[in-house]
């Protein structure tokens, strides 16, 4: 499958002549040359793709980069080196009318304080893409009424953002970003702004939303729980660089590096975990209790039937085949053995 | 050190000052000992470092005088002189001004009357009603009814309408200017020096230039109060624009904006508050100046006041700064009020309900206009009804005369002999060089070597514009009144700062005595002490003490909470508390206060030459009565140019200071 939106060794350097500076040093330059010449790297060496469909979070503490990165995405700041593709076209090569264009049908963005245009109101502000593109009023407005009914907004079309709590400012924000319909959902810290109740609300809204619209998304967020919740991939950035890209799964059960395994310590494995990562393949010699679980549940679920069994459970696929064997010892290990599993 | 690279050579002298445990002394003596150097050596220095020479000052006056004789008399392409320009432009002028005043009050003709003057009373309370709630709207009419029954009604809406032709011609130059500086760089390096020198130049040097390109009269009172009050609009537009947060400018790239919908529909909208800011500062500004430019022809309420005060009829100069106080306070409240409306759902329904003000205002003019047409005292307040204060004020100035006469001329006296007199003879025997070393060191320390490049420049300006002994006296009135200012601005400030109502009460005051225009302030300083200097100064302190004022109430309010709290968990005393720790974390922002006082007094000395001094203020006048536009332009920048060396210097050493203390 091809890449809805990619990146390909995209940099973003901040200093005198950052162009220059990339070139001399054949477009990878060292860490101590950066530093020693006066540079500041938001990016470096980034590449990453979006597949159609797909919620790939990236992840990271503030000043990590990846702020930058989504911006260099939507070129809403000029990567200093590096391709970026949208639908295979380099965006970066685009004439700007054409990248106006995109970004009116193709793009949309929701940011973390919600970037709401405080002298319209809730129509006007999810009207607003559509009033850019010269789309008549009634058009439009009949297009932002039906994007505010999805996010429930319905009855407040009228309020000015000022009289909305901050989780409705940011359905405003959600509704407006959906309006033109675009194919790529790019959202920089959503929910950072909102309170801990709230954004477990926004989170689920979220996912709501996507399971209806299949958008192609780019999301941004600082707090892993919110990114394994979230993501079918994540990309985790520390220091300008993608560490480690990868299904939460894999993150957690092969984290790339000490920084990767530090996020991932204090995460609840058994929610996360699949039966297929803990059990067993070769079931030779033993004995296996009669019941099954499948490779595809989550550890957790059902962690109370291995426990407890005497004996291990049988895995077992679609087709009803054994594949493997899931014992006690393998589910004390995702509960409570961390080193193991960061080693295995 | 972040600034190293600016202050270059400072920094090992820095270094050396900050290693001592007495930095205070040390920065002291290192800043002042070249000063003391030159002053001890000036015996023995040739006397032209002394005193400049009559026969040295450069031929500034003349120069200006030649280009604006250049202007006037020469011909472009052989059709036309600047001054024709210029003239045909004014008169562009009179058709809104005619057109408003003609509302307002003239009317179009006999057959077609203006609004009467319930009608504008009426539209006020429903406008500051809409604006704010049912109080203002009060306040707005009660205001409005003042100024009919009391028998200025004409003379108000004369200056009213300037000001309403006047404020949307400045702000629409204003945000023009300060939007081409916020989308073309080298603009704005061009411009915001000049927005900088404009904004210190004294209203009277914006007088004679217009009066020799357009003429005496009511338009170019007019065009002054323009040009006196875009530059602030210009300003507040560069900061709005620059203060829209990146994020919705964003918004506004993702959702596909050309650059002139991201303009208008993005960048100026969310710098509303910033803009709306600017037009209330720009409303009060022509207010003021309108009330000055009376010197140059404008009609209304300044002329009068001119007038009564130049035959010393302080009873009806007070009746009419009365007057204007209204207007002052009515036009700055319901401004701020504009400013500060949020927007709000609208009711569904049809339009008296969706719109009740508007409705309201229609039905005012309807019923106004039918009530006028059978009752004309409600068109135009009769004469015959017309109250006057003036003989209550005369007699309460004669009271105050006879009884405190003595000791207000006790304190003049003692001030000038033993204060004034000498400090200005002081004054005028420090060496140019002496002052110039001083400000080169000031500037050199806390800005680096270009700001002490830009002191020197200042400093050598003043010097050989030909007016140096006359910018002497300006410096000594102006730094004994901000010594005044200063002391009494921090102890009220002190004060109010010390509990919440407090700081209410005073900072009403002060927000009301600010929107005065500064005329005003002359009127009780003639009344107590006559034309003098100490009069003079009198006033400057009134004026000039609200900033120093409102800056202590301000930085003594906002330290940060938990630093005052861990103070008082340490043991402080509420003494030690304001001493050791608020005043210290305030005294950036006092400075600022300080930096703005010097301002108001620098042009409050030139309005102040009104009532007989002998500064820069003084050679203005002159000059506009010698119609001797050069001059009033050199003399100007004299003043601009004093208030700019210590906005420079105070502002370099706050930004430090701040910098140090983590209030940035």
């Amino acid at each position: 499958m091809d890449a809805k939106i990619a990146c390909r060794d995209v940099w973003k350097l901040y200093g005198k002549d950052p162009e220059g500076f990339l070139a001399a040093h054949n477009g990878d330059p060292p860490d101590d040359a950066i530093a020693g010449d006066g540079y500041i790297p938001a990016v470096r060496h980034a590449s990453l793709e979006v597949f159609p469909g797909e919620i790939l979070v990236i992840m990271g503490l503030s000043g990590s980069g990846k702020s930058t990165l989504v911006r260099c995405l939507s070129r809403l700041i000029e990567p200093t080196a590096g391709e970026v593709l949208f639908d295979g076209q380099d965006l970066l090569k685009m004439p700007a009318k054409e990248l106006i264009e995109i970004r009116r049908h193709k793009m949309g963005m929701v940011f973390q304080h919600f970037a709401l245009l405080p002298h319209r109101t809730v129509l006007q502000n999810v009207a607003f893409p559509l009033e850019v593109q010269g789309i008549d009023r009634g058009t439009r407005e009949k297009r932002a009424l039906d994007v505010i009914e999805l996010v429930g907004l319905k009855g407040r079309d009228g309020y000015y953002p000022r009289e909305l709590s901050g989780g409705q400012q940011q359905r405003v924000g959600i509704a407006r970003s959906l309006a033109v319909e675009p194919d790529v959902w790019f959202l920089d810290e959503p929910f950072s702004a909102l309170d801990p109740l709230i954004r477990r609300e926004m989170q689920d809204e979220f996912l709501r939303l996507q399971t209806m619209l299949q958008k192609t998304i780019a999301f941004i967020t600082h707090d892993f729980d919110e990114a394994i919740r979230l993501a079918d991939r994540i990309a985790i950035m520390n220091e300008g660089r993608i560490v480690q890209i990868g299904s939460p799964e894999e993150l957690v059960t092969r984290p790339a590096n000490d920084y990767v395994a530090n996020f991932t310590r204090d995460v609840a494995r058994e929610k996360l975990l699949t039966v297929a990562s803990v059990m067993e393949a070769s079931t030779d010699g033993e004995t296996l209790s009669d019941t099954t679980v499948r490779p595809t549940d989550k550890v957790a679920d059902v962690a109370r039937l291995i426990i407890d069994s005497e004996r291990p459970l049988r895995v077992a696929d679609d087709t009803g085949r054994t594949i493997g064997a899931v014992s006690r010892a393998h589910v004390l290990d995702v509960l409570f053995s961390v080193e193991a599993d960061a080693h295995g | 050190m972040a600034d190293a690279a600016v202050l270059g050579g400072a920094v090992p002298v820095r270094r050396w000052v900050a290693g001592s445990g007495q930095s205070g002394l040390r920065v002291a003596v290192l800043l002042l000992a070249p000063f003391v150097f030159v002053l001890a050596v000036s015996p023995w220095l040739p006397d032209w470092l002394r005193m400049v020479p009559k026969d040295w000052s450069a031929p500034f006056v003349g120069w200006i005088n030649a280009v604006v004789e250049v202007l006037r008399r020469e011909e472009i392409f052989g059709l036309l002189t600047f001054r024709d320009i210029t003239r045909a432009i004014a008169d562009l002028i009179d058709y809104p001004l005619d057109f408003v005043e003609a509302i307002l009050v003239a009317g179009f003709s006999d057959s077609v009357p203006g609004l009467p003057w319930i009608a504008v009373t009426g539209l006020a309370i429903v406008l500051g009603w809409y604006l704010q709630g049912r109080q203002l709207g009060i306040v707005a009419g009660i205001c409005f009814a003042y100024m009919a029954i009391f028998g200025k009604w004409e003379l108000s809406m004369v200056t009213l309408s300037v000001v309403l032709v006047a404020a949307p011609i400045a702000g629409a130059i204003g945000v023009a200017l300060g939007v081409l500086a916020y989308k073309r760089r080298w603009f704005e390096t061009l411009l915001w020096p000049i927005l900088n020198v404009m904004q210190a130049l004294p209203h009277f040097s914006y007088m004679i230039p217009v009066a020799i390109f357009i003429g005496i009269g009511h338009k170019a009172g007019t065009i002054a109060t323009i040009i006196f009050a875009f530059p602030v609009m210009a300003r507040l537009t560069i900061l709005g624009l620059k203060g829209v947060s990146p994020e919705v400018r964003e918004a506004g790239i993702m959702a596909g904006c050309t650059k002139r919908q991201m303009l208008w529909k993005v960048e100026l909208p969310a710098a509303r508050p910033t803009l709306m800011v600017g037009v209330n500062q720009i409303i009060m500004l022509c207010l003021a100046m309108v009330v000055l430019a009376s010197f140059v022809g404008a009609k209304g309420l300044g002329h009068d006041l001119l007038n009564r005060l130049r035959s010393l009829w302080i009873g009806q100069a007070l009746e009419i700064g009365v007057v204007i106080v209204f207007m002052a306070i009515i036009l700055d409240r319901l401004s701020q009020a504009w400013a500060e409306k949020e927007p709000e759902h609208a009711r569904e329904g049809p339009f008296h309900v969706r719109h009740p003000f508007a409705t309201a205002g229609i039905a005012v003019v309807v019923i106004s206009y039918v009530l006028a047409a059978f009752i004309p005292a409600l068109q135009l307040w009769p004469k015959s009804l017309s109250v006057t204060t003036a003989p209550m004020w005369d007699a309460m100035i004669d009271a105050i005369v006879v009884h405190a006469f003595d000791y207000l001329e006790l304190i003049k006296d003692t001030l000038l002999v033993h204060v004034l007199i000498p400090m200005r003879d002081l004054y005028l025997l420090l060496p140019w060089s002496a002052l110039l070393v001083f400000a080169v060191t000031l500037g050199w320390y806390y800005g680096g070597w270009q700001v002490a490049v830009i002191q020197a420049l200042f400093a050598l300006y003043l010097a050989f514009a030909g007016f140096w002994e006359r910018t002497l006296i300006t410096a000594y009135m102006v730094s004994f009144a901000v010594i005044v200012c200063v002391i009494i601005g921090s102890i009220v400030g002190v004060w109010a700062a010390a509990g919440p109502r407090r700081t209410k009460v005073v900072e009403l005051i002060l927000d009301t005595f600010q929107t005065f225009p500064s005329f005003i302030y002359l009127i009780p300083a003639i009344m107590l002490f006559n034309v003098n200097d100490f009069a003079a100064i009198m006033a400057i302190v009134i004026y000039a003490t609200i900033p120093t004022t409102r800056l202590t109430i301000f930085g003594l309010r906002t330290v940060p909470h938990d630093i005052v709290e861990a103070a008082i968990a340490s043991g402080c005393t509420p003494r030690q508390v304001l001493w050791k720790v608020r005043m210290p974390l305030a005294f950036p922002a006092i400075m600022l206060g300080i930096n703005q006082t010097i301002m108001y007094a620098l042009f409050m000395v030139v309005i102040a030459a009104f009532i007989g001094t002998t500064d820069l203020g003084q050679e203005i006048f002159r000059s506009k009565a010698e119609n001797d536009a050069g001059k009033s332009l050199v003399v100007g920048l004299c003043v601009a140019f004093m208030g700019l060396m210590a906005d420079q210097l105070i502002n370099a050493w706050a930004r430090e200071r701040k910098k140090v203390l983590g209030l940035e």
